[in-house]
Order: C-alpha cells, then sequence, then structure tokens
C-alpha cells in the first residue's frame, strides 16, 4: 500500500546538511497498521512527511496505492493538481491536533471536503457520519478550545477520513496525550482499521503504542530503518532489538560460571511445562531470574530469564532441549552479540514502562 | 460663536471626517491584506518563498511607512489631481490617506499572519488545498481577532492623519479645529472639536477591541454572560487548555 525505496532527505540551511533520511526502504501492506518507532531525531517525522511529500524527498520514490507520489511532485516547490488530488486521499492525524479554532467541530471535518469540492448537504452528512464514528455526535456545534485533548483527536481523525482515505498517517497522535486516552484513541484506530480496512502508517516513541495495536514495525536509527517486519516475525528474531524492547525481561547472573538464558515462548509452547521437564531430565537447578507474560499483537507471549549452573560449553545439550521443544532461546553473551544490545536498548526504547 | 452656530459645522466636519477615514480604511484594507500576505507567504519558509518580491515589497512599504504624512501628502500632489481632478477638498484627501494607510496595515496584517499556527497550514496542505485555499480558509480567518485589532488601529492613526489633512483644506474635524480654534481663537470651539475626536476614536477602539475579543473568545466565552465580559480587561486571549 506505502512502499518506499531508497527514500533521502537532506535538510540544508544556511551551508548546513542534516541527513534526516538515508535510504529509508519502506513496505506497508494493505489492511495493516505499521508502527514505526525510534528515538528523537532519528528522522521518524521526516519519513512520514514525506510519504505524502509534504516534505519533498532529496530522492528516492514513495508510491502509495499504486501511485507514484514523487513522479506527480514536479519540480518547483509548489504542489501541483495531481499531487493534491493524491495527497486528499491520504489521510493525516498531528500530535498537536492541527484543528482551526476559528471553526466548529463540524466544520473542521467539512474542511477536507470543502477542497474536494463536495455540496453543503452533502459535506454536513459526512462530517455528522464521521463524528458519529468516532463518538462525538454531540460535539459538533463545540469550538475546538471546549474539547478534551482526547476528543481534539477524535475530530483530528473524523477529519483526516473525510476524504475517504485508504491509508492514514499519523505522527506521535497519542503524545500529548494522557496514558488511558492514549489506549482509548489506539482503540478507535485498531476500530477504523478492522472496519474500513484502513492502512494505517504511525510514528512514536512508546513501544506501547507499538505493542498494543501494530500488526508490523521497524525501527529507526539516524535516518535508516535498522530492523522492520510483523511483530510475529520480530519476535521470532534472535537479538531482535525491537523484540527486546518490545518485551523486556530482565534479571542479573547470581555469579561467574552461570549460563544465562532468555526463553520466548509463543502460543502454544507456553502451556507446556518445559522447565521442569529440562530439570528433570538433565538433573539440574534452574533459577528463574526474571518472566513476563504479555499480549503482543493480540498473541499471548512469555518470555523467561533462565540461569542454569556452570558456563555455555557445559549447557549445550540443556540448551538444545530447548530449542527442540520449539523455543526460542538466546543464550547470553553468545548469539552474536544480541544480549549486551539487548541491555543497552531496551531501557531507551521503552518510555512508559512495560508491565 | 454660539452652540446653534457651532453645531451645523461641527456636524458637516464629523460627516467629512468620517467620509475620508472610511473609505481610506476600506481602501488600505483592500490593499494592506493582500499585501501583508503576500509578505508573508514570499518570505523564507513560505509558501511563494521568493526573495526578490518579498525584498521589493518590503522595501516599498518600509519607505512609504517611514515618510511623514504630510510629506506623503505633498509628494502625492499630481498623483491626486490625476484621480480626482483636484488636489483639495475631502475626496482628495482620502488617496494620500489611504496611500499612507495601506503599507501601515501590511505590516500589522503581515505580524497577525505569521501568528497562524505553521501545522494548520500544514494540515490544509496533507488535506489537498492550494495556497489560495490556506490563505482563504487558515490564514485569513484564524488571524481574523488579529486583523480587526489592526483595521481600528489603523481607523485611529487615519482619524490622526485625517485631521492633518483637514489643514490643508480637506475639511473634517481637523480643519475646523484649525481654522476656528487656531486662527479665530474660538478655545471653545477648539475644545469641543478634540472631545468630538477623543470620542470618536474611543468609541472605536472599544467597537473594535469587543469585535476582536469576542471572535478570539470563540467557543471560549460562551457561558459567560455578555456584561461580564464588558466590564472584565481582556483575558488572554489563548487559554491553556487541559488535557482530558
Ligand atoms: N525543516 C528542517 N530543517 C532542518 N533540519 C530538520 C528539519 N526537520 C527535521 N530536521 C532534522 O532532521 C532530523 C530528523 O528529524 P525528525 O523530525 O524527522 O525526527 P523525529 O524522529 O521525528 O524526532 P522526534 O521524535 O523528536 O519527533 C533531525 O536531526 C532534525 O534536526
Ligand atoms: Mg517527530
Amino acid at each position: 500500500m506505502i512502499t518506499t525505496t531508497g527514500l533521502t532527505k537532506v535538510y540544508r540551511s544556511r551551508g548546513r546538511e542534516v541527513t534526516a533520511l538515508d535510504g529509508v526502504d519502506l513496505h506497508v501492506r494493505e489492511g495493516e497498521v505499521y508502527g514505526v518507532i525510534g528515538q528523537s531525531g532519528a528522522g521518524k517525522s521526516s519519513l512520514i512527511r514525506c510519504v505524502n511529500l509534504l516534505e519533498k524527498p532529496t530522492a528516492g520514490t514513495v508510491t502509495v496505492d499504486g501511485v507514484d507520489l514523487t513522479a506527480l511532485a514536479g519540480r518547483g516547490q509548489r504542489a501541483g493538481r495531481e499531487l493534491r488530488e493524491a495527497r486528499s486521499r491520504i489521510g493525516m492525524v498531528f500530535q498537536h491536533f492541527n484543528l482551526l479554532s476559528s471553526r466548529t467541530v463540524q466544520d473542521n471535518v467539512e474542511l477536507p471536503l470543502e477542497i474536494l469540492g463536495k455540496s453543503g448537504r452533502e459535506r454536513s452528512r459526512k462530517a455528522l457520519e464521521l463524528l458519529d464514528l468516532v463518538g462525538l455526535a454531540d460535539k459538533a456545534k463545540s469550538y475546538p478550545s471546549q474539547l478534551s485533548g482526547g476528543q481534539k483527536q477524535r475530530v483530528g481523525i473524523a477529519r483526516a477520513l473525510a476524504g475517504d482515505p485508504k491509508v492514514l498517517l499519523s505522527d506521535e497522535a497519542t503524545s500529548a496525550l494522557d496514558p488511558e486516552t492514549t489506549r482509548s484513541i489506539l482503540e478507535l484506530l485498531r476500530d477504523l482499521n478492522r472496519q474500513l480496512g484502513l492502512t494505517v502508517l504511525l510514528i512514536t516513541h512508546e513501544m506501547d503504542v507499538v505493542k498494543t495495536i501494530c500488526d508490523s514495525a521497524a525501527l529507526m536509527e539516524h535516518g535508516r530503518i535498522v530492523e522492520s517486519g510483523t511483530v510475529d516475525e520480530l519476535l521470532a528474531t534472535p537479538g531482535s532489538e525491537l523484540a527486546a524492547a518490545l518485551f523486556p525481561v530482565s534479571g542479573e547472573a547470581s555469579g561467574d560460571e552461570r549460563t544465562v538464558v532468555d526463553v520466548t515462548f509463543h502460543g502454544e509452547a507456553a502451556t507446556q511445562p518445559v522447565i521442569s521437564q529440562l530439570s528433570r531430565t538433565y538433573n539440574i537447578d534452574i533459577s528463574i531470574l526474571g518472566a513476563a507474560m504479555d499480549t503482543v499483537a493480540g498473541r499471548q507471549v512469555g518470555r523467561m530469564r533462565i540461569e542454569l549452573p556452570g558456563a555455555f560449553e557445559e549447557n549445550v545439550v540443556p540448551i538444545g532441549f530447548l530449542r527442540e521443544q520449539g523455543l526460542q532461546v538466546e543464550v547470553a553473551g553468545h548469539d552474536g552479540e544480541a544480549a549486551p544490545r539487548l541491555a543497552e536498548s531496551a531501557p531507551q526504547l521503552v518510555k512508559e514502562g512495560v508491565k | 460663536m454660539t452652540w446653534s452656530e457651532m453645531q451645523p459645522l461641527l456636524e458637516q466636519a464629523c460627516w467629512d471626517t468620517l467620509y475620508m477615514v472610511g473609505w481610506s480604511t476600506l481602501i488600505a484594507v483592500v490593499g494592506g491584506l493582500p499585501l501583508g500576505v503576500l509578505l508573508v507567504l514570499t518570505d523564507r519558509g513560505g509558501l511563494l518563498q521568493n526573495t526578490v518580491v518579498n525584498k521589493v515589497i518590503g522595501q516599498i512599504v518600509n519607505i512609504a511607512r517611514s515618510m511623514p504624512f504630510i510629506i506623503l501628502m505633498v509628494a502625492l500632489m499630481s498623483f491626486t489631481r490625476w484621480i480626482t481632478g483636484t488636489t483639495i477638498g475631502v475626496e482628495a484627501a482620502i488617496v494620500p490617506l489611504a496611500i499612507g494607510a495601506i503599507p501601515f496595515f501590511a505590516r500589522l496584517v503581515e505580524t497577525a499572519v505569521r501568528e497562524v499556527d505553521h501545522g494548520l497550514v500544514e494540515a490544509v496542505q496533507a488535506m489537498g488545498g492550494n495556497t489560495w485555499t490556506v490563505v482563504r480558509k487558515v490564514l485569513i480567518p484564524e488571524s481574523l481577532p488579529s486583523l480587526i485589532s489592526s483595521a481600528t488601529t489603523t481607523i485611529v492613526v487615519l482619524i490622526g492623519y485625517s485631521a492633518m489633512a483637514g489643514t490643508v483644506g480637506a475639511g473634517g474635524l481637523g480643519d475646523i479645529a484649525v481654522r476656528y480654534g487656531y486662527q479665530r481663537f474660538e478655545t471653545g470651539m477648539m475644545w469641543i472639536t478634540v472631545g468630538v475626536l477623543a470620542v470618536v476614536i474611543s468609541a472605536i477602539q472599544f467597537a473594535g477591541d469587543l469585535a476582536a475579543r469576542s471572535l478570539a473568545r470563540r467557543g471560549r466565552g460562551s457561558t459567560v454572560p455578555k456584561l461580564r465580559l464588558l466590564r472584565t480587561p481582556a483575558p488572554a486571549a489563548v487559554e491553556p487548555t487541559k488535557a482530558s
């Protein structure tokens, strides 16, 4: 639905150059909720603004719903008619809502329809329908200043849907909201995604957002996508920073000559008493350093950090047993540089602590 | 001079002043509004970024603004004659008044329009709006309270200018203040004129403030009774909005 290839954005101001995007290849499939996460300055906003060409890419292409937007952009800085038409079919919601204070809620939602040249009656019918959809039918005649943050964002979402878009772009739509309101807005986006088959590309710096509604996710660092995939794939990828941040477990080894192992359970494996089997079969004492169970992308996932006595070399067989059981196993200090990176990135990425 | 002698003179002078100021304000708004908006649009980072146009307009506005009104009036004489066929009288005064007020108002418009949150402009662009849509649906409506304040300021300044124009034969309140008060030592007439000017200016300022404030408070003051709105000093136009 959204594809970018080699997307590059260089900002030039007074001789200084900032490379905000450095060859980003993004692929968002139709009907999915795709989250892009990364630290401040990673280039997330630049990416989403390049998708509807609010920001003109320095190089690379953007295709939305089969239309190559970069080809429509032309050379000048002003958007031509074709590009504007394409934009009207892409909804966008903003962190600070960006509602016109001079207009009522209903008139705000009607604005895109005015731009599309719809008749007065059609506009108000559509606007009221959308306000009903976002649960604000009774606020049609209010002004934005009379609404709470969550209500304002609902208006922003209703407005973004006015042009019947297939794609919704969201730049930190919940970052100005408290956790509870965030949850209700995310639920709304999830519902819209399911009911209308809306493809959603959202930018966030909160892992919780990705965990709650995303089907796929990408991690951005310094203008590049360093990891991406469906949430399932990511969780199944050894050493995935995103997976670790989505689902961190902690716990320190109790001494030298111990092997620390992270075990991830998906779906059915979670129900089998693997740990006690392991203990009985090999007659070893296992300490559980940390464990967590959570729902990620609507699926039960469990993660556990266990400690086996003895160095890694002595535990090759029991670890092999765990792998045979279909579990995802990562050994601290082995399996590449997975473990230290995990420990480093998790606290940075996870702002609102994951329970 | 008795009141019955003064009254028709004053009445005529009032009408002359309102006529001059009214027309020149209208022309100043019609000319200054697009100019002010253009100054913002052509500025660096603006929707129609164009350094040359921006610099040229900016310079013209600066020169016109820095010129004392009396000099402008004299400098424009032949232009005024070409437009109105004369250089004296109420109609003739409108030309320099309007031309003096256009750049003045344009600068105020520029400041007001610059205050509009860029996020709103971006939102409309993301909907597929073009520059004209942005101007019509965002820049003007969102800055309307400030624009009304700017127009009020312009009117008040124009009343002052019109008194100056009056001294060179344009009629109006300034004219009779000088002719009767200064040249014929009719101090009573002069003070009455001054009083009338003060009342007119206060009334316009009050009406302008009220209009601007009630627009800025759209959606905020609906529970506040009108009377309180009149008495309380202007509250900050933007109250911090609570997140839910
Ligand atoms: N208009 C601009 N002009 C110059 N540099 C810019 C501009 N916009 C962004 N940048 C720079 O590009 C880089 C990426 O910015 P961007 O806004 O995309 O980051 P972000 O990931 O959205 O960060 P945040 O989480 O803080 O919103 C930053 O270094 C920023 O300073
Ligand atoms: Mg950002």
